[in-house]
Parts: C-alpha cells; sequence; structure tokens
C-alpha cells in the first residue's frame, strides 16, 4: 500500500492543477486525457509498435554492452598484465561523456539499428564494466588464500572465488547498466527513428501533442521501473548469503 | 598413517628485517606440538611457510620425504578467522577442497568432518547464521575434510572467549583422535598450548628462534586443573621472562 500513497499524490496534484488553470490543457492535458490518448494509440497499434521496438533495443543493447563488460572485466580483473595493457584507455574513454558518441556513431554505422543498439551497449558498459572491475579488485585476499592453500588454479580461483565474491558488485552495475541503457535508448531514437518511445517524443513535440508526449514519458517511466525490479528480484535470489542491511531478516 | 613434518634451518626475512633466523623442528608422525612466542616473533610466518602461501625462503621444509615448494595436498591450514565462504553453506564450504572428488564419496567425507565437529545439524545454514566457534567448527572441519597428513593452526582459536575456547579445544581434540594428522599448532595462549601439545616450543623474538622445546608428558584425557600442567605454563612464562631480559641486557 505504502508505495502507492506517493503516485496517488502526484496524479492527484497532476489533476487538479490542471483543473484549476495552473497549468493549460494543452501543456499538460488532465491524466485523462493522457488515459484516453494512450488508449487510442493502442487502438491503432502505434503504443504496441513503440514498445516492442524500444524494449529489443535495450535488450539486444544491454546484452551486449553487459556482455562485453564481464568478459574485459574478467581479464582485467584477473590479469595485471591486461589490466596494464586496457585501462589506462578504457579509464580515458570512461571521461568521455557517452552521449557524445551518437552523432558519431550516426555517421559510421548509419541511421539504422546497429548505431542504436551500439549506442545503448555503450551506455550499459561503463556502469557494468566499472562495478565489476572494482569487486574483483575488492575480493577478500584472505578467501584467496584459502582457494591457495587447496592448491586450485588461476582459473577454479577465478570460477569458485573471484566471482561469487564479486557478484553483489556485478548485479549493482547491471541495475546501473540497466537504467543508462534506457536513458540511451530514448537518445538513440531522437535521432532519426521512424518507430520507439523516443521517437514518439520528438515526433509529438513537434506536433505540439503534450499528451502523446506523456503516453510515452509513463511507459519509459513504467518499463524501467519493471527492468530494475526484475534485476533486483535476480539480486535477491543470488545474494540471500549476504548479512548486510538489505538482507537482514530474509532467509 | 600421517607422516612427520620436518623444518629444517629455516631462514626468512623481509627485506632487510630477518623474520626467521634458522629454525629446526621436527614433528613426529601424529605428534601436537605447540608454538608459543611474544607476538613478532615469526610464528604465523612458520606457519605460512610450511602451508606452502609463500615459498621464498632458506633451508628445507618437508611432509615425510617430500619438500614443500607450494601448498601441498597433504598439508591443511586453519587461519586464525574462519575465512568461510560467505555464499555457500557450511556443507559446501566444507566440501571446498574436495571438488575433485565423486558425489557419493565427497557427501560421506563431509558428513564425516562436519560429524566430527557435531556441526552436522548446521550443514545446510549459511556462515551468516553461525556463532564465532560454530564458524571456526566449519573452518577446522573444511581443513579435515580432506584428510592431511599435517594439520597447520595459526591461532586458531584466538579471537573467541575463554568457554567457547576451551570447548573448541576438546572438539580439535576430538577430530584429532579421528584424524590423526599431525598438528602444528601456533597459539600464544599458553594454558591452550600445554593443554593440547606432546610438546611446546618456544619461539624467541627478533629473529625468531627455537629458544625452547618442553615436552608436556601427561596422557590424554588431560584436566585442565591439573597440577603439572599450571607448573609447566610457568616453566614457560619463566622462559618467555627470561628470554626477554636476555635480550634487554643485549641490548
Amino acid at each position: 500500500m505504502l508505495p502507492w500513497v506517493l503516485p496517488a499524490v502526484i496524479v492527484a496534484a497532476w489533476w487538479s492543477s490542471v483543473r484549476f488553470g495552473v497549468f493549460e490543457a494543452h501543456q499538460l492535458p488532465p491524466p485523462l486525457v493522457v488515459l484516453e490518448s494512450a488508449l487510442g494509440q493502442w487502438r491503432r497499434g502505434l503504443l504496441q509498435q513503440d514498445i516492442l521496438m524500444t524494449v529489443v533495443r535495450v535488450a539486444e543493447g544491454f546484452a551486449l554492452g553487459s556482455l562485453v563488460a564481464v568478459l574485459l572485466a574478467t581479464i582485467t580483473g584477473l590479469s595485471r598484465r591486461a589490466e596494464r595493457a586496457l585501462e589506462p584507455t578504457l579509464q580515458a574513454l570512461r571521461t568521455v561523456p557517452t552521449l557524445a558518441w551518437a552523432p558519431l556513431l550516426l555517421l559510421w554505422i548509419g541511421i539504422d539499428e546497429p548505431p542504436k543498439v551500439t549506442l545503448v551497449a555503450l551506455g550499459a558498459f561503463f556502469p557494468v564494466y566499472v562495478n565489476l572491475a572494482a569487486g574483483i579488485k575488492g575480493v577478500d585476499r584472505k578467501l584467496l588464500e584459502v582457494a591457495e592453500v587447496f592448491g586450485l588454479r588461476r582459473v577454479a580461483i577465478a570460477r569458485r572465488v573471484v566471482l561469487p565474491a564479486a557478484l553483489p558488485d556485478l548485479i549493482t552495475g547491471l541495475r546501473l547498466g540497466a537504467t543508462q541503457a534506457w536513458l540511451f535508448v530514448v537518445v538513440a531514437e531522437f535521432f532519426g527513428a521512424s518507430v520507439g518511445l523516443g521517437f514518439r517524443l520528438t515526433d509529438s513535440q513537434q506536433s505540439t501533442r503534450a499528451d502523446l508526449m506523456l503516453v510515452a514519458i509513463v511507459c519509459l517511466a513504467v518499463l524501467g521501473k519493471l527492468t530494475d525490479t526484475a534485476l533486483r528480484w535476480v539480486e535477491r535470489r543470488l545474494l540471500s548469503w549476504r548479512d548486510t542491511l538489505g538482507t537482514r531478516g530474509a532467509q | 598413517m600421517s607422516r612427520p613434518l620436518s623444518i629444517s634451518a629455516l631462514r626468512k626475512r623481509y627485506g632487510d628485517l630477518p623474520v626467521l633466523a634458522g629454525v629446526d623442528l621436527e614433528v613426529a608422525p601424529s605428534e601436537i606440538v605447540a608454538v608459543v612466542g611474544p607476538s613478532g616473533c615469526g610464528k604465523s610466518t612458520l606457519l605460512r611457510l610450511a602451508a606452502g602461501l609463500d615459498t621464498h625462503y632458506r633451508g628445507e621444509i618437508r611432509v615425510g620425504e617430500e619438500l614443500v615448494c607450494g601448498p601441498h595436498p597433504a598439508v591443511g591450514l586453519v587461519f586464525q578467522e574462519p575465512r568461510l565462504f560467505p555464499w555457500l553453506s557450511v556443507a559446501d564450504n566444507v566440501a571446498f577442497g574436495l571438488s575433485e572428488r565423486r558425489g557419493g564419496e565427497a557427501r560421506r567425507l563431509v558428513s564425516d568432518a562436519l560429524a566430527a565437529v557435531e556441526l552436522t545439524a548446521f550443514a545446510g545454514a549459511l556462515p551468516k547464521q553461525l556463532s564465532g566457534g560454530m564458524a571456526q567448527r566449519a573452518a577446522l572441519a573444511r581443513a579435515l575434510v580432506t584428510e592431511p597428513q599435517v594439520l597447520l593452526l595459526d591461532e586458531p582459536f584466538s579471537a573467541l572467549d575463554a568457554f567457547t575456547r576451551m570447548r573448541l579445544q576438546d572438539h580439535l581434540l576430538a577430530a584429532w583422535t579421528r584424524y590423526r594428522p599431525t598438528l602444528l599448532l601456533v597459539t600464544h595462549d599458553l594454558d591452550e598450548a600445554v593443554y593440547l601439545a606432546d610438546r611446546v616450543v618456544l619461539l624467541g623474538e627478533r629473529p625468531g628462534r627455537v629458544v625452547d622445546v618442553m615436552p608436556v608428558a601427561r596422557a590424554r584425557p588431560r584436566d585442565r586443573r591439573d597440577p603439572t600442567l599450571a607448573a609447566l605454563r610457568v616453566a614457560l612464562l619463566e622462559a618467555l621472562h627470561l628470554e626477554r631480559d636476555s635480550r634487554l641486557v643485549t641490548a
């Protein structure tokens, strides 16, 4: 019940601010009008199409970006040499605001799907990489010694000690990466898409349809929240062993 | 049949600082030897070298006839802290060193080891659910499950309260009776040394070397109130003070 109080208050404030003339209805259409517009878009098949396209782009980009991030972080985390070879470059690239790549990517890979997915992947990559790399660096040396006493080889130590120990950081990275992926998909769709929630935002701006913009924004909020809920469910399942404030009382 | 542990002319330095200056120590098969000495005398270093965690030393460490040059499958080590893997259940922690063995045999070895430290009821528990004493018992079971012929213990009970410590000493003796490993125990608790050991080795400090060896000629089970043990404790205390005084005179 408690989590729904604030959204209800916001919708109520939204409704009353239009009702009592704080905003004009064409600037901020009331909730019911937005709902009607959403149903209208749905009936015309446009809303499903937008959502599906955006979800596919996020899923592809997020999967690609986090996969590459996990591979690279594992390599640089476990090999001093790989770290010396890769880390400075990655750190330098990280300081470039990732969105700055967008125009260049469009120029290079065209305005089709690949540049959009690449941009989303780029957005997901850094949070996952940075968190997992830090997690691997932070694995307790004392636990590694236990594995060494048992004569485990490097690959076995990585699989049985380092990765499980760094799992909390990996999941933190994935959650941040997913947020970034949703941010970047909207930006990617600003540039020359013909379908998708981000495209619908720019398109509705040109036709001054604030109701359709709000439909897209609410959809993005819901989808982002669903992604995070799913990842938190995974987190709770995989990390119930942690003895922290977050796992207190859970068995 | 367990094998002897032979340490001869063992020297170790950290940079310019000599830590061990020619330690000779012979532990007979299934014998219990306690090493005591002031902090900084190199007791823990001695165990780390014997466990193969550090291979930069001069001199010889042998298990039976074999030279120790890295972690050895016949040598187990219990650390000062439990160092359990927090994401594994107690049973999986105990099974950690058995990865190469087959399922049925591994299960039997694990349940034997858990029974030896009376933790059978907690096989499925996570480390965060254990008390300090139980966690250290699980660590003891993990070291015993591979049936090491030499078991090294590095101040294993020093972080526990006096009552838990006494109980764990009895658990250790019970487990030793069951597995009969050659046992080298580093401790700073003189009561623990005279209660558990067949011989107590006194290490002098900076650099560490054997300054005295006292046999404890009492049959097990021993009575903690035994005046002979109390007298030995006094003798050890005096030897430690003599050692310090002689250092002060020469300094």
